[in-house]
């Protein structure tokens, strides 16, 4: 018995080429095969159940519904493209021909107000949420940074960050609207009031994560380096700048990671009510038209959002594995 | 004469819930310039209470330090201070830790070129010239310390505090580092306050060793002076009657005059429990 195992063991342990092989095959097995099974037995659930939902504009969409769905968005998209161009050669060809005959004409430059499609709708919404984000970090890192250092702002401040983090995006949308539509008042505007609401309830929601870890990170400094920076006398900026701010990177990050994710959820919410030009926009359009394909675009939307969403997240972490010291 | 560096009366209390906590209690000590002082104590005494004293770390609830006729009211880099664990930047490589400190010691006042000299320098004095672009978590804890030492040193100080550089070593480098250390000083004759529990440690390095009492309001024991020739070796040391005079003098006071009984939590728990065990014993 004993010998028996002992010369399994020997086996295997004596044949490296073997042992690497096989735990090569254990990670494909684990990295591929699995996830794939995963997706696999979702896609099955998914078509059989939605086989046995009837709604009021027909079949739930299964995955085949949704995958063809993809195909139309595409070529909706290619299509308005083309549009476009041949709008822009006419005009161009108009503009020649006018000022052919008369020398002095002022050529007029008309744009393409076509509907926007799809595509333009995913880029949308990644400059919105983009922007709202980028505004919130311009705030809640400095602050986070000041309530930090100071523990008495910390506490003043405190209680007024806990009250405003769960607040949902949909009790600021009227707010803000509200107020944009009362402040933001010019003949020429530089962008749409929609994009501003939505932008701006982004910014409303992504700011307490990022304003909370912030805070956390700086007041959690190593004292040995915070004496260090004592001996040296070095004044306030500095310290801040070589000590603060290296040190508090890493949570600076995870706070700007987890403002992210909650930027791109309220950005889908706040574009559905705002009417701004975006995915949620793209959703919220779909369920009123109401047509028999509407289900199946917007669940094609639905997988979109879920996988930008990932993407956003996994390029800020690979941001923050770029910066971050502590690896 | 007045001393160089002069600690005077000075004790140091701390507000605890359960009422004032008495840590120091007038702790006075003169030190000339160029010497080599050793304060050693049991854990709790408040070494490092004196020595961030005397940095400017903390501040004396009264008495005072006077340093080279100023009074001491803040940290600086005149007073240096290499602490127990490195307190390297992690995010800066060993050359860019000491260019820090010379930065903002020096300033305008040397050129780009002086100042890249100076940081290799200080960083060949403590043979660390070899990995100056090393991150601190590319590095041994002994290279660590080495890094820190330098850093301390670049910035010219009128003052060496050390704080248990070398605590956290292991036996082989810790003996590496003394000699390096007696090295350096035998170059530029510092004047150093170095906090040990090593006594072997204090006597090799120091020219005189401050024991302190046990707290709580510890004061300065006795002071030993060391007289050994320099330069010092260690293993010459070993067999010299004068060393080992020297090293049961401070054993003696640690061992025997202040005797420290330390409690052990889990084993009087241990023992509470067997008790209870007998007793329950008895009356069954």
């Amino acid at each position: 018995m004993t010998d028996s195992t002992s010369l399994t063991f020997k086996s295997t342990s004596t044949n490296p080429r073997f042992e690497a092989a096989y735990s090569w095959s254990k990670q494909i097995f684990k990295t591929l095969t699995l996830p794939a099974v995963g997706i696999a037995v979702f896609l099955v659930l998914w078509s059989a159940s939605s086989m046995n939902i009837k709604t009021s504009l027909g079949q739930f969409p299964g995955p085949v519904a949704v995958a063809q769905q993809f195909g139309t968005l595409y070529d909706e998209h290619m299509e308005s493209r083309e549009k476009e161009q041949k709008f822009y050669e006419r005009l161009e060809k108009r503009n020649a021909a006018k000022l052919a005959k008369d020398p002095n004409y002022q050529a007029k430059q008309r744009k393409y107000t076509g509907k926007e499609t799809f595509v333009d709708q995913i880029g949308t919404s990644l400059i919105t949420v983009m922007s709202g984000f980028l505004l919130a970090a311009a705030i809640a890192i400095p602050l986070g940074i000041w309530m930090g250092l100071s523990t008495t702002l910390n506490a003043a401040l405190n209680p007024i960050v806990q009250l405003f983090k769960p607040v949902s995006p949909l009790a600021w949308l009227p707010l803000v609207t509200m107020v944009v539509s009362a402040m933001y008042v010019s003949d020429d505007p530089w962008v749409a009031k929609s994009f501003l609401n939505s932008m701006l309830t982004v910014t409303l929601c992504s700011l307490w994560p990022m304003v909370i870890n912030t805070a956390q990170g700086v007041s959690t400094i190593d004292d040995d380096l915070v004496n260090v920076s004592k001996v040296l006398r070095l004044s306030p900026l500095t310290h801040v700048r070589k000590i603060v701010l290296p040190a508090s990177i890493p949570m600076i990050f995870t706070g700007m990671r987890l403002s992210l994710g909650v930027a791109w959820m309220v950005l889908i919410a706040a574009e559905m009510l705002a009417q701004n030009p975006g995915l949620g926009k793209f959703v919220w359009d779909e369920f009123q038209n109401g047509s028999s394909q509407s289900l199946a675009r917007i669940m094609a939307a639905v997988v979109v959002i879920g996988f930008i969403g990932f993407l956003l997240d996994k390029g800020m972490q690979k941001l923050q594995a770029w910066v971050s010291w502590d690896k | 004469m007045s001393a160089f560096l002069d600690i005077s009366h000075i004790d140091m209390t701390f507000p605890t819930p359960k009422g004032e906590f008495t840590a120091l209690k007038d702790v006075n000590l003169q030190i000339k310039k160029g010497e080599f002082i050793s304060l050693i104590g049991h854990s709790g005494c408040g070494k490092s209470t004196v020595l961030n004293v005397v940095a400017g770390l903390h501040q004396a609830t009264s008495g005072g330090v006077i340093l080279n006729k100023k009074e001491v009211k803040q940290p600086g880099p005149e007073r240096a201070v290499v602490f127990q664990n490195h307190s390297l930047l992690p995010w800066l490589s060993a050359y860019q830790n000491v260019e820090l400190a010379v930065k903002q010691v020096f300033g305008n006042s040397k050129s780009k070129a002086e100042t890249k000299e100076w940081i290799e320098h200080n960083l060949k004095l403590v043979h660390m010239d070899h990995a100056m672009d090393k991150r601190p978590d590319e590095i041994s804890g002994g290279m660590k310390q080495r890094v820190g030492i330098a850093r301390a040193l670049a910035m010219e100080p009128e003052v060496l505090l050390m704080d248990e550089p070398f605590g956290a070593l292991d036996a082989l480098t810790r003996a590496h580092m003394q000699d390096s250390l007696m090295e350096i000083q035998n170059e530029l004759n510092n004047t150093v306050i170095m906090i040990t529990h090593d006594v072997d440690e204090a006597v090799l390095l120091s020219d005189k060793i401050v024991m302190m009492t046990n707290g709580p309001a510890a004061t300065v024991g006795e002071i030993l002076e060391v007289n050994l020739p320099r330069p010092r070796n260690r293993l010459a040391l070993a067999e010299d009657s004068e060393y080992n005079r020297l090293r049961s003098a401070v054993l003696t006071f640690l061992y025997e005059k202040q005797r420290k009984v330390e409690v052990i939590p889990t084993a009087a728990k241990t023992e509470a429990k067997n008790s209870e065990d007998d007793s329950a014993a008895a009356s069954a």
